[in-house]
């Protein structure tokens, strides 16, 4: 099981840092990172491993979300199955 | 692995353009519940109810969370309440009391079921039933209700359109407290589906099985927003862009429906592939007919764009799931949609223009409110005229229009929330009594010959 952690908004310097500490905090592994900074807006997708979290998965979504919050940037953490349903035949 | 556009694609959908699963509707069987005894029977009901979606609502909220998509809705209907209740030979409020207290115990915000199906006459209960809508409406909070009125295969039964006219006003006069609110709960048909996840009108038919889940899906803000990008494209290229877009909808609905049935034990059904609006800014089907060209909704070119749209919706959304199924049609309740409100206000919308589009694809006259003084013999007539559009079309129309007690045209209901507010609507004064007292029944149409 996977999920896919999504951090939008203002660049600033160590975002990728702390959400990935928020991860491993929530046992989640990192698998695959992409980021891409448009204009001024960050973008960053992580793909995280799901299967081995010490916690719900509702309690991580919950903490990501505000850890963006505290850093000013959006944080939406989504499991895997609802981007490749809607973008894979 | 990860593609960026689609990622962002799907967070801007939901974030931006209001894009969300309108209802897991639960359908559950109460044959079993039948007793002759009343107070029996009522517990019966109850305890299956509250065993079978005992989880529901916690599944759903689950399901929202792990997707980060708002599921609107959790709903249950149940097996038309004129059978259930037709071996106690009496009053069958009771009933709606057992569905009105399962449902706040369970946490659902609204429950169908409180049906009767008559499309050919009355049998035992079915009176009864109807007979006491107007008090089962008033005194339960959450408990919706449905009469069946006639069919393609059947014709329309006159003689029940004659009685719906003066209990739709009943529910209105009883409920004068919360504007008129009962007559919101009262879908009355013509070719009723039974596995309809959307209220009013959702009833769990004979013909399913014993527990069923039942997607409904939405998202017209999505549709508007894909459409914008197309400001000059050709009308066939605006239908190729809502088949893609209808087609990502539907997707999430399958998904949400498989997750549901996995996690709740219960077989997944259908997913009805409708546009359903929610007052809420950027959620409405007006706006997408108007983006498509009209300045105002509901002037002439309203109907075929909204016959371009619906099936736009329907071909994407084939595809996009294992079964299709409820209304799968146009919503178009007024008082819930920002556009048609507005429409109607500047009066480019009129209920002729409505009823014309319940031809095409709208699946009926939809929270449409209506002059207080408005006689029931009227409003029995408008009944019989939908369900003609129905019966000769092969398809399903339904009438949930509201009399405005004590209100008329150039005022308005207000009750908030997902249900909106509607202006009152003017309607024709001259009185179909006389075609409506004549009785019996509509028959059947032919379905050669056509024209």
């Amino acid at each position: 099981m996977r999920a896919v952690v999504t951090v939008i908004g203002k660049d600033a310097v160590g975002i990728l840092a702390k959400v990935s500490t928020k991860c491993a905090e929530y046992n989640a592994n990192v698998i695959e990172v992409t980021q891409s900074v448009l204009q001024d807006l960050f973008a960053m997708i992580m793909l995280v491993d799901i299967t081995k979290l010490n916690s719900d998965f509702a309690t991580m979504a919950d903490g990501l979300t505000e850890l963006g919050q505290t850093m000013g940037v959006k944080i939406h953490t989504m499991h895997e199955d609802i981007f490749n349903c809607m973008h894979h035949i | 692995m990860i593609n960026t556009y689609d990622v962002l694609e799907t967070i801007r959908m939901i974030q931006d353009d209001c894009l969300d699963i309108r209802t897991i509707t639960m359908g559950i069987s109460l044959l079993d519940c039948i007793d002759s005894d009343i107070n029996v029977a009522c517990e019966n009901v109850y305890k299956k109810i509250t065993a079978k979606a005992a989880r529901l609502v916690e599944v759903g909220e689950q399901i929202e969370k792990e997707l980060g998509i708002p599921i609107i809705n959790k709903r249950i209907s149940v097996t038309p309440i004129a059978i259930v209740s037709a071996a106690c030979k009496c009053s069958p409020v009771p009933f709606a009391h057992a569905m009105d207290r399962a449902a706040k115990d369970v946490g659902v915000n609204l429950i169908g079921g409180y049906t009767a199906l008559v499309p050919k006459g009355f049998s035992a209960g079915d009176i009864e039933l109807i007979k006491s809508i107007p008090e089962a409406l008033a005194t339960t909070e959450r408990v919706c209700s449905s009469v069946n009125i006639g069919s393609t295969k059947t014709g329309i039964n006159l003689d029940a359109c004659k009685i719906m006219g003066g209990i739709v006003r009943e529910c209105a006069e009883r409920t004068i407290d919360s504007a008129c609110f009962g007559a919101a709960k009262l879908v009355v048909f013509c070719n009723a589906v039974e596995d309809n996840p959307f209220m009013a009108g959702a009833f769990h038919g004979v013909g399913e099985p014993d527990c069923m889940i039942n997607v409904g899906v939405s998202g017209p803000g999505v549709v508007r927003a894909a459409l914008r990008k197309y400001p000059d494209a050709d009308i066939t290229k605006i239908s190729d862009v809502i088949k893609e877009i209808s087609y990502k909808i539907t997707r999430v609905g399958q998904l949400v429906g498989t997750i549901a049935s996995k996690r709740l034990g219960v077989p997944f059904g259908i997913v009805d592939l409708s546009l359903a609006p929610t007052p809420a800014v950027g959620d409405s089907v007006a706006h997408i007919l108007e983006e498509i060209g009209l300045e105002k909704c509901g002037t002439h070119g309203t109907t075929a764009a909204l016959a371009l749209l619906n099936d736009a919706v329907k071909k994407g959304g084939v595809m996009a799931c294992s079964r299709i199924g409820g209304l799968s049609g146009a919503f178009i309740p007024v008082s819930e949609d920002a556009g048609m409100i507005d429409a109607a206000k500047s009066g480019a919308l009129c209920i002729e223009k409505l009823e014309a589009m319940t031809a095409v694809c709208s699946v009926g006259l939809d929270m449409i409110c209506i002059p207080g003084d408005t006689p029931a013999d009227t409003i029995s007539a408008i009944i019989a005229d939908e369900a003609a559009i129905g019966m000769v079309n092969n398809k399903t129309t339904a009438v949930r229009v509201i009399p405005a007690i004590g209100k008329g045209v150039g005022e308005e209901l207000d009750w908030g929330g997902l249900f909106g507010c509607g202006p009152v609507m003017p309607l024709k004064k001259e009185s179909p009594s006389k075609f409506i007292n004549r009785g019996g029944q509509i028959p059947a149409p032919l379905h050669s010959l056509k024209n």
